[in-house]
């Protein structure tokens, strides 16, 4: 097809939380958007936890919290650390007024987004893979799709973790297994009277459970569980190269998860109605590539921004995609379209909060990795062992159980060691609050 | 591996007739680890002592990516299924 009549201002290819942020800014400057999305309908590929996050969201879609199609308002985030056969566990519950996150299906809830940017003009062009950028003196000027190629001034990659597209123009170098996390998760339908009864909610409030150890016990890898209306979504990420390195079988994990006797009985009797699978990228700051070129931009999972302390990964998501969105409107503006033009992009996102998080830490993951068996292992095993110690009642006197507890922590644990973990939990603090 | 088949029933698939994942068996034929064969999230990836290969289930492929990165030899040629094909995950 000839060129010009197959042109368009702006071409998004991905049409998840990132991609489908970005259309709708653009569309709503004005300016002819198409965006691209290889599944069936927008959120057909993709897979989460999960929950969005009310305030970012309502920077997109100031009122979705009257239409979408939302799970549960989250009320409650508990931290489960799992031992062999114990668990000790953290809640934190608040019924905010305004909601902070909300648990949702990906497939109705990025499908409602996209039929969302479509009334505000998007051209919505599903079942289509984009396979190459189209380059022309070093500018990205269009995409060519399995059928035909579209032309455009700007391209906006948000097409996930595995962006093939990034790396194939050389934004990005190609991920390691340490990068990244594998993720499995299954979707258990129970009825929302016994969902709201065994976690203690009311029809319309969620729960979050992060759960740590269990069969990930010393290992760079942690669980979660979401309720929905009327199902809850439990699963777990391993970071690929421990998968590797021990040679385990991510769904045998959720399988060994399931069972832990602190988790059973919340999914017990529940019908399994959809296993599924997906990277999360995981390494932060120092794994973010050039997010910007002549004529292109990188936003989303694409970009590998994932805060995984915080579990915030949408968010950045259609942040990064809403600041790529109204760069590229700038750009059309001024007919420009150069890498100067567009590093506005990098600017935007150093001065918000995606940047400064993954800048704050950045030395998590390679601190935490180092010394896994010992944060992810040795001591949450001991934190469940005190309380074993301190909830026990056999007639021996309390202060003999303190003794022991602390000579058997000594005797385990050389006294170099426990200066290296300290030396590691203060460096990392500095890390995360100075440096 | 009656769990995994379980598990897999309840995903919906639009399979093509080609697979989207190529390995290069001379590479599988040398690889120690067939690493792929025990991460794969669906077990796409079978190693056939008999005829010394690597076998591709391809149509149970999640399209996680996960075989790609971890392939000892990056050797493993990767890519999308057609717009209509592969995985619909309704409850992601």
């Amino acid at each position: 097809m000839d060129r010009e009549e197959n042109k368009v201002d702006v071409i998004v290819v991905g049409g998840g939380p990132a991609g489908i942020s970005c259309a709708v800014t653009v569309a709503r400057a004005g300016k002819k958007v198409v965006l691209i999305e290889r599944g069936k309908f927008c959120g057909s590929k993709n897979v989460f936890g999960g929950a969005i996050y009310a305030q970012p969201t309502r920077e997109i879609f100031p009122d979705f919290e009257k239409n979408a199609p939302l799970e549960r308002k989250t009320v409650e985030h508990k931290y489960a650390l799992l031992g062999q056969d114990d668990a000790t566990v953290i809640s934190y519950k608040k019924k905010h007024e305004d909601a902070v996150s909300y648990s949702v299906v990906r497939g109705k809830f990025d499908r409602w987004m996209a039929e969302e940017a479509e009334k505000e003009g998007v051209i919505l062009v599903e079942e289509t893979v984009v396979k190459d950028l189209i380059v022309k003196d070093g500018c990205v000027v269009g995409v060519r799709t399995e059928l035909e190629d579209y032309y455009c001034d700007i391209t906006v990659l948000a097409d996930g973790v595995n962006s093939l597209l990034a790396k194939q123009i050389g934004l990005r170098s190609d991920l390691k297994p340490q990068d990244v996390a594998l993720s499995v998760k299954e979707v258990i339908k129970l009825s929302p009277e016994v969902i709201n009864e065994r976690f203690h909610l009311n029809s319309d409030e969620g729960c979050i459970y992060e759960i740590f150890g269990g069969p990930m016990l010393g290992m760079l890898g942690l669980g979660f569980m979401y309720t929905n209306k009327e199902s809850v979504s439990i699963g777990l990420g391993i970071t690929l190269s421990e998968l590797i390195e021990n040679g385990l079988r991510p769904y045998e994990l959720l399988d060994k998860m399931k069972q832990h006797p602190e988790i059973a009985p919340l999914i017990k009797d529940g019908e399994l109605v959809e296993y599924s699978a997906h990277l999360i990228p995981e390494g932060g700051f120092k794994k973010v590539p050039v997010v910007f070129g002549a004529g292109v931009m990188v936003c989303g999972d694409a970009a590998m921004f994932v805060n995984n302390l915080h579990w915030e990964g949408t968010n950045l998501a259609m942040i990064s995609g809403k600041l790529a969105g109204e760069t590229a409107v700038i750009a059309l503006g001024r007919r420009d379209f150069s890498e100067h033009a567009l590093s506005k992009y990098q600017q935007e996102l150093e001065d918000s909060f995606i940047m400064k998080d993954l800048r704050t830490y950045k030395d998590l993951m390679s601190g935490i990795g180092e010394r896994a068996s010992e944060f992810l292992g040795y001591y949450p095993e001991k934190i469940n062992s005190f309380f074993e110690m301190f909830t026990s009642v056999d007639s021996v006197p309390k202060r003999e159980k303190y003794r022991s507890f602390i000579k058997a922590f000594l005797s385990e644990r050389k006294l170099s060691e426990l200066f290296k973990d300290f030396w590691s939990v203060v460096k990392l603090l500095w890390s995360i609050l100075i440096k | 591996m009656s769990d995994l088949e379980d598990k897999l029933y309840t995903v919906k698939y639009s399979p093509d007739t080609v697979s989207h994942l190529q390995p290069v068996q001379e590479c599988c034929r040398v690889c120690e680890s067939k690493i792929c064969t025990i991460i794969c999230p669906a077990k796409v990836y079978e190693w056939d002592e008999r005829n010394n290969k690597l076998i591709v289930n391809f149509e149970n492929c999640l399209e996680c990516g996960a075989c790609r990165i971890a392939c000892e030899s990056s050797s493993l040629g990767w890519e999308y299924p057609k717009g209509n094909k592969g995985v619909t995950f309704k409850q992601g």
